[in-house]
């Protein structure tokens, strides 16, 4: 959908009018609610701080564009998707510099350099969220409590607390009341653009349901509540929003289902083996890197080719 | 040969075929002493002495190694300057043994050193030999020096931290913040990706360098600088 001209699936093939543009808005679109929820739950400075990182994206990528001279595809909104993306990974209480430094990695080293959309080899908000992580690591773990309770009063997010006496019930879940970063606290919201993005097409539900029950069977074998854990940390937005991107997943249905296997086993491995309380985003990005190998695995037979010479098909790449 | 055959020799190891930007050899101390700028200087410092002993003894007794077990000669050689250099480190620099840890006696194996053994001392003059490894040596402590920069600037927030380590008149202590310390570093730079992200922009900004201007006379180095890039 993304680029008319090369379709890599089998025939027969069914044209229509999606662009990469009217794809990309209705995402924004899904990702609205979202970004009101964010707004309500943390204050005025949670749409700064995405318009800031919006903004960002939008600005590198037509700078780089311009001083490479290579024809400026602002219009097609990816750039904006990616800045959403980003800014809702971040915590309202990121000071501006460091959302402009998060969108120059995503834009520029991730997305750019490597021959700009269509070319990425991880999701760019995914990295730019883990190197924001790992290089800012205080200020991108300063999860700041809803602005309706105390001002300045910094939480783990609910996953690090889990199991422990008087933790979040389900409706502060649900709602996201809890302390976390933007985008990742309000399950209603998210499940709504997710459902949203399925019901018009713009993404298949076999990814995000491959690894959203990935994760509650895992959970379950783990003793864990599964419920809890669906719905806590960044899972609902990575599995709808990330993990989904066209450029970084299998195009093929068996590929997308091993994709989301892949998806749910790790995450479910660092969060509940590892040191650290979240594994969405390095789940994401560890698949994003096997999947030109899941693509060459899962490649369908052309229509009207016997099976023997599907080894030498596959050599041929 | 004339006088400005060997300054071309000398100077060809800055840039034109810079160790490690343009021939990519010696890439794992690079990337793991590059983390501070004054790391990178002392690196450099052992690396250029024994880089410049080593290919005068190889280019004095190049007619006396047999071809067959040349390889080994040249080790020889090598681990014999190295083990020196060790030595007066540990003995008069503790500190930069310290910073430099294991990278320091793993100078032996240092393939910018074997490879100028093998692709130049072996095959030229004493003097020719001696001028190549101070500019490929320059050119290594260069490129670690810079990249050094760049990552203690941005990943720690200070420059030439640890120098008074180096230098004993320095005041200890010694380090010149560059950012402010509200600002939070980006620490990232100081851990592996940061490095290979460095190391990636600098090599790119060498090829840029090397191909751009005289694009006829530039043409062979450029040849080098875009296989090593892919």
């Amino acid at each position: 959908m993304d680029n008319q001209k090369l379709i890599v699936t089998a025939a027969p093939h069914i044209t229509s009018a999606d662009s990469t543009q009217k794809i990309m808005q209705r995402v924004c679109l899904a990702l609205v609610p979202t970004l009101i929820a964010s707004v309500i739950i943390f204050g005025i400075n949670a749409l700064v701080l995405v318009a800031v990182t919006v903004i960002s994206c939008v600005f590198f990528e037509w700078a780089y564009c311009k001083l490479m001279h290579r024809e400026v595809p602002i219009g097609d909104f990816s750039a904006v998707v990616t800045g959403m993306l980003l800014a809702f990974n971040m915590p309202a209480t990121l000071p501006w510099w460091m959302a402009i430094v998060g969108a120059f990695i995503a834009i520029v080293v991730v997305k750019q350099l490597f021959g700009g959309l269509g070319y990425n080899f991880a999701n760019p908000a995914i990295v730019g969220r883990i190197a924001m992580a790992m290089g800012f690591a205080g200020a991108m773990s300063n999860y700041p409590h809803p602005v309706s309770e105390i001002d300045a009063f910094s939480t783990a997010t609910p996953l690090a607390v889990a199991g422990e006496v008087g933790s979040d019930s389900y409706l502060t879940l649900l709602l996201g009341v809890h302390g976390g970063v933007l985008g990742e606290t309000c399950a209603i919201t998210l499940l709504i653009g997710g459902i949203f993005l399925i019901a018009t097409k713009v993404i298949s539900p076999t990814i995000p349901v491959t690894y959203l029950a990935t994760v509650a069977v895992l959970s379950l074998v783990a003793g864990q509540d599964p419920i809890y854990q669906l719905l806590s940390g960044g899972l609902l937005l990575g599995a709808f929003f990330m993990a989904t991107d066209y450029v970084t997943s299998p195009t093929t249905t068996k590929g997308k289902l091993i994709f989301g296997l892949g998806l749910g086993i790790i995450t479910c491995a660092i969060r509940f083996l590892g040191t650290m309380a979240e594994g969405v985003s390095f789940s994401i990005l560890l698949m994003n890197l096997t999947v030109p190998y899941i693509e060459v695995l899962t490649r369908q037979d052309r229509l009207g080719i016997a099976k023997v010479k599907k080894n030498k098909e596959g050599a041929g790449k | 040969m004339s006088s400005n055959n060997k300054l071309k020799v000398f100077t060809n190891g800055i840039l034109n075929e810079n160790p490690v930007l343009v021939l990519v050899l010696g890439t794992c101390p690079t990337l793991a002493t590059s983390t501070m700028a004054s790391n990178g200087i002392g690196m450099g410092l052992a690396a250029t002495f024994v880089l410049v002993c080593s290919n005068i003894v190889i280019s004095a007794l190049r007619k006396v190694i047999p071809n067959q077990v040349r390889i080994p000669c040249y080790i020889t050689v090598i681990a014999g300057f190295v083990s020196v250099v060790q030595m007066l480190v540990e003995a008069f620099v503790p500190a930069l043994d310290e910073a430099l840890g294991v990278y320091l006696p793993l100078i032996v194996v240092n393939c910018i050193i074997l490879g100028r053994a093998e692709m130049f001392a072996s095959k030229n003059g004493i003097v020719d030999s001696a001028l190549d490894g101070l500019g490929m040596g320059i050119g290594f402590m260069l490129t670690l020096t810079i990249m050094g920069t760049i990552r203690e600037i941005l990943g720690s927030g200070t420059w030439m931290s640890g120098l008074d380590g180096l230098f004993p008149f320095l005041p200890e202590g010694f380090a010149i913040q560059v950012l402010p310390e509200s600002i939070d570093p980006f620490t990232i730079m100081t851990s592996a990706p940061g490095g290979f992200f460095i190391f990636g922009v600098m090599m790119a900004a060498a090829t840029w360098l090397t191909t751009r201007p005289k694009k006829e006379k530039a043409s062979a180095p450029a040849e080098t600088a875009e296989g090593g890039n892919a």
